[in-house]
């Protein structure tokens, strides 16, 4: 069904130079597309090449504009959308703080342990946890120990075995007809 | 698109000038031969070097925003890429209006910005703006220069991002301590960045379907768009063989009138908001629609959901990014329009038999019974100058001076698309996609100081020629013999025109109170003045105009409240056109969807 909303996941090439982030974001806020999630960081530093990881939702044809928006731009060497690519990974990171008395804080130890969070940082009355995992993991220990304060780090994601997301000579995609 | 130029490049030669010198070598390297530019502080050291040479002329505007216009129609009338040189802070934030302009009608532009020194940047300096940040949005793609070993490359890339795919201006922000300081140089060549690739050849299998397609079709349609322009000649030539082996009827958007001849018996006039009956009827009943270089803008397509129902699509374009962008279409072309038209003429030569054309004997039928209607019909007056009579007069009496046309925005523009009929291509320059008024005047400059011996007509109307008369300067100093043609019908006319209809007459600021006399302003500036009141004078008036060197102004006083038909209503399908009503009663109000469109 063309005109289903789906969320995408989008990674892309770039050269890490100035300027490149507001670049992306603005092709986002000036159509009105939205982001629920971007993450940025150099991945290449011989080549000067960042990657960004973007998690956006539209219908066939907003996902295939945004694709063809993001190749447009001069610094970006390629488009990966790996929702349509096939198999990938996608983690997400979180640093999750509860506060509470004592069984508060134990029943939150005990949900950590079977979720495989990571305590962190214990002070007194607070706990801070770190997990890593698909994001709907994170939703659930966050659902379930009601923290005070999240920070996410957003989605990275790989595509499995042979799909490989690479600065090679980027053609043009042919838009799906 | 033309191809980029051959260059006499040396990056094996890496010599050191100053920023200046490098940028002005840059240009000449890149085949500049004009700019348009306006100087301040930040780039005196290039104004410097531009004394010392004479390799590269500098046309002074008297308006930024009108250095871009002026780059617009020199780019545009000659296919090359326009070139802007400005200050920084209020320099560079008035080329604003242009870029945009340029970036939606996909013209090709540098612009050079100056900028203050690099250690000064953030702190609020005299002059400062964050140019690149204001003008991300409107360019294609843009460039703060912070070290000198990145300056000619970035200005060679400009040139090469500028004109390659679908064009587009370019910004480059020059800090005036890399002007000043020393900065090797290097070649064009040194400049290739893969990323600006863009995919020219078209893939083989879908131009066969899509000729495919084509020989069947019973009631096919070509609408194309600039895109075919932009292409170059050749793809204009290919369309004309294309259309005529087909002998499927076609149509032109605004801002690609001249792609293919007026007079030709398939050409069904322009489509869209002000088109002809048969054009849009031709698009909303068609059973296959070939769009080349057309982008299904809002004003050609009316209301989407009602748009050409009965047909299937094949859109070839540049820009990946305009396919399925408005319309989905069924066989989506990616490539350049020569080489995708080269590549259809080949697989319709192999379709094996010549298809029969007697299949397309209804649609030509129906279309010959839409074209009787007349839609280009308007009232004719003894006793006031009717402004389509007065522009199809202006197009009688050039005829045969192959004249370059530029508009502003409004119903005269509306008006000379309708009546100024074209044949080739690049002599029609109009602010499409932005509708900018004030576009026009300073675009015939630009176009002529291209083509100093061709005849420009700038085509106007008196609210949108007022807001860069400021140009009466520039085009005296540079003795540019630019004929104005002003339509003047003393209201914003378009807008008063809306006022009456959608808006219970009631005419809110769109008369234009206190307009100067424009045959007293032209003779202020040193130019000639005519007017004409009277249909009687008319012709006359328009003959002493182009009988009379240098710069005129003809004010041509018209009827001040004809409407512009046929037209489409906001929110209304292709088949709802509206014609000349027989009398100007009131009109039917407009859904509430369509009241909130532009
Ligand atoms: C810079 C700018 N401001 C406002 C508008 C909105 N607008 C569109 S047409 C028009 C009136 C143009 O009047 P005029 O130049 O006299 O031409 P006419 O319609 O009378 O032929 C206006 C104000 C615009 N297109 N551009």
């Amino acid at each position: 069904m063309p005109n289903e909303e789906r969320r995408h996941t989008i990674c892309v090439l770039v050269d890490n130079e100035p300027g490149v982030l507001a670049r992306v974001i603005g092709l986002f806020s000036g159509r009105g597309y939205n982001i629920e999630s971007l993450t940025v960081s150099e991945v290449d530093r011989a080549r000067s090449l960042s990657r960004i990881n973007i998690v956006t939702s539209g219908n066939r044809y907003v996902i295939d504009q945004i694709k063809a928006l993001l190749d447009k731009l001069v610094p970006v060497h390629s488009v990966q959308d790996l929702t349509v690519e096939g198999p990938h990974v996608e983690r997400e990171l979180a640093l999750v703080k509860v506060l509470g008395d004592r069984e508060r804080l134990v029943q939150a130890l005990r949900i950590a342990d079977f979720m495989h969070a990571r305590l962190v940082d214990s002070s007194p009355g607070s706990l801070i946890f770190e997990l890593t995992g698909t994001p709907e993991e994170l939703d659930a220990f966050i659902d379930l120990v009601q923290p005070v304060e999240v920070s996410r780090a957003g989605v990275v994601a790989i595509g499995r075995g042979g799909i490989i997301l690479e600065p090679g000579e980027p053609e043009p995609g042919e838009p799906e007809a | 698109m033309t191809a980029p130029r051959e260059t006499l490049s040396q990056p094996a030669d890496v010599v050191t000038a100053t920023g200046a010198q490098v940028v002005l070598r840059a240009l000449v390297d890149q085949g500049v031969d004009v700019i348009f530019g306006y100087p301040g502080g930040a780039v005196l050291p290039i104004y410097d070097e531009l004394f010392k040479q004479d390799r590269i002329f500098h046309v002074l505007v008297r308006h930024e925003q009108a250095a871009v216009h002026a780059a617009e129609g020199y780019a545009r009338s000659t296919g090359k890429v326009g070139v802007v040189l400005v200050t920084s802070g209020p320099g560079a934030t008035n080329t604003v209006t242009g870029l945009t302009d340029a970036l939606m009608d996909s013209v090709p532009i540098v612009c050079l910005t100056g900028q203050v020194p690099t250690h000064m940047i953030g702190n609020d300096a005299f002059q400062e703006a964050d140019t690149v940040g204001i003008t991300r949005p409107c360019t294609k793609h843009n460039y703060l220069v912070s070290r000198p070993e990145d300056l000619a490359r970035v200005i060679h890339e400009a040139f090469s991002v500028a004109r390659s795919g679908r064009p587009g201006p370019v910004v480059v922000d020059l800090p005036k301590n890399i002007l000043m300081g020393s900065a090797p140089y290097v070649g064009p060549e040194a400049a290739r960045r893969r990323s600006v690739a863009v995919r020219r050849r078209p893939d083989r299998e879908r131009i066969r379907q899509a000729v495919e397609l084509l020989a069947r079709a019973e009631r096919p349609i070509f609408y194309v768009g600039g895109g075919v322009i932009n292409s170059g000649d050749r793809a204009c030539e290919l369309l004309r063989e294309l259309v005529r082996r087909s002998g499927a009827p076609i149509t032109l958007t605004l801002m690609g009138l001249g792609a293919y001849p007026a007079d030709d018996p398939q050409y069904l006039g322009m489509v869209g908001m002000h088109g002809t009956y048969e054009a849009n009827m031709a698009m909303h009943d068609c059973d296959l629609m070939i769009a080349i270089g057309a982008r299904f803008d809002d004003r050609v397509t009316g209301r989407l959901d009602r748009f050409s129902p009965h047909s299937r699509k094949v859109h070839i374009d540049i820009d990946p990014s305009s396919i399925n962008k408005n319309v989905p279409v069924d066989v989506a072309i990616v490539g350049d329009a020569g080489e995708a038209l080269a590549a259809m003429l080949e697989a319709w030569s192999a379709l094996g038999e010549e298809p029969r054309r007697s299949r397309m004997d209804a649609w030509w039928e129906q279309i010959r019974r839409w074209r009787a209607v007349d839609s280009l019909r308007f009232r004719p007056s003894r006793d006031v100058i009717k402004p389509q009579h007065a522009i199809r007069r202006l197009w009688e009496l050039t005829r045969g001076m192959d004249p370059i046309v530029t508009t502003d925005v409004g119903q005269h523009q509306m008006w000379a698309a309708q009546y100024f009929h074209l044949f080739a291509p690049r002599r029609w320059l109009t602010s499409g996609g932005l509708g900018t008024m004030g576009y026009g005047f300073p675009a015939a400059i630009g176009a002529q100081i291209a083509h100093p011996d061709r005849l420009v007509i700038n085509i106007s109307g008196d609210a949108s020629w007022v807001m860069n008369m400021q140009e009466m300067s520039t085009a005296m100093q540079y003795r540019l013999p630019v004929k104005i043609f002003l339509v003047n019908n003393e209201y914003m006319g378009m807008v008063r025109q809306w006022q009456d209809f959608f808006h219970g007459s009631r005419r809110a600021e769109s008369y234009m109170a206190a307009l100067p006399d424009f045959v007293k302003l032209a003779e202020a500036f040193g130019a000639k003045g005519l007017r004409a009141t009277h249909p009687d004078e008319l012709d006359d008036v328009i003959r002493e105009m182009l009988a009379t060197p240098g710069l005129v102004l003809a004010d041509i006083v018209v009827d001040k409240v004809e409407n512009v038909y046929p037209m489409i209503p906001g929110g209304a399908a292709h088949n709802e056109i509206k014609l000349c009503p027989e009398d100007d009663g009131p009109h039917e109000p407009v859904s509430e969807e369509g009241m909130v469109l532009v």
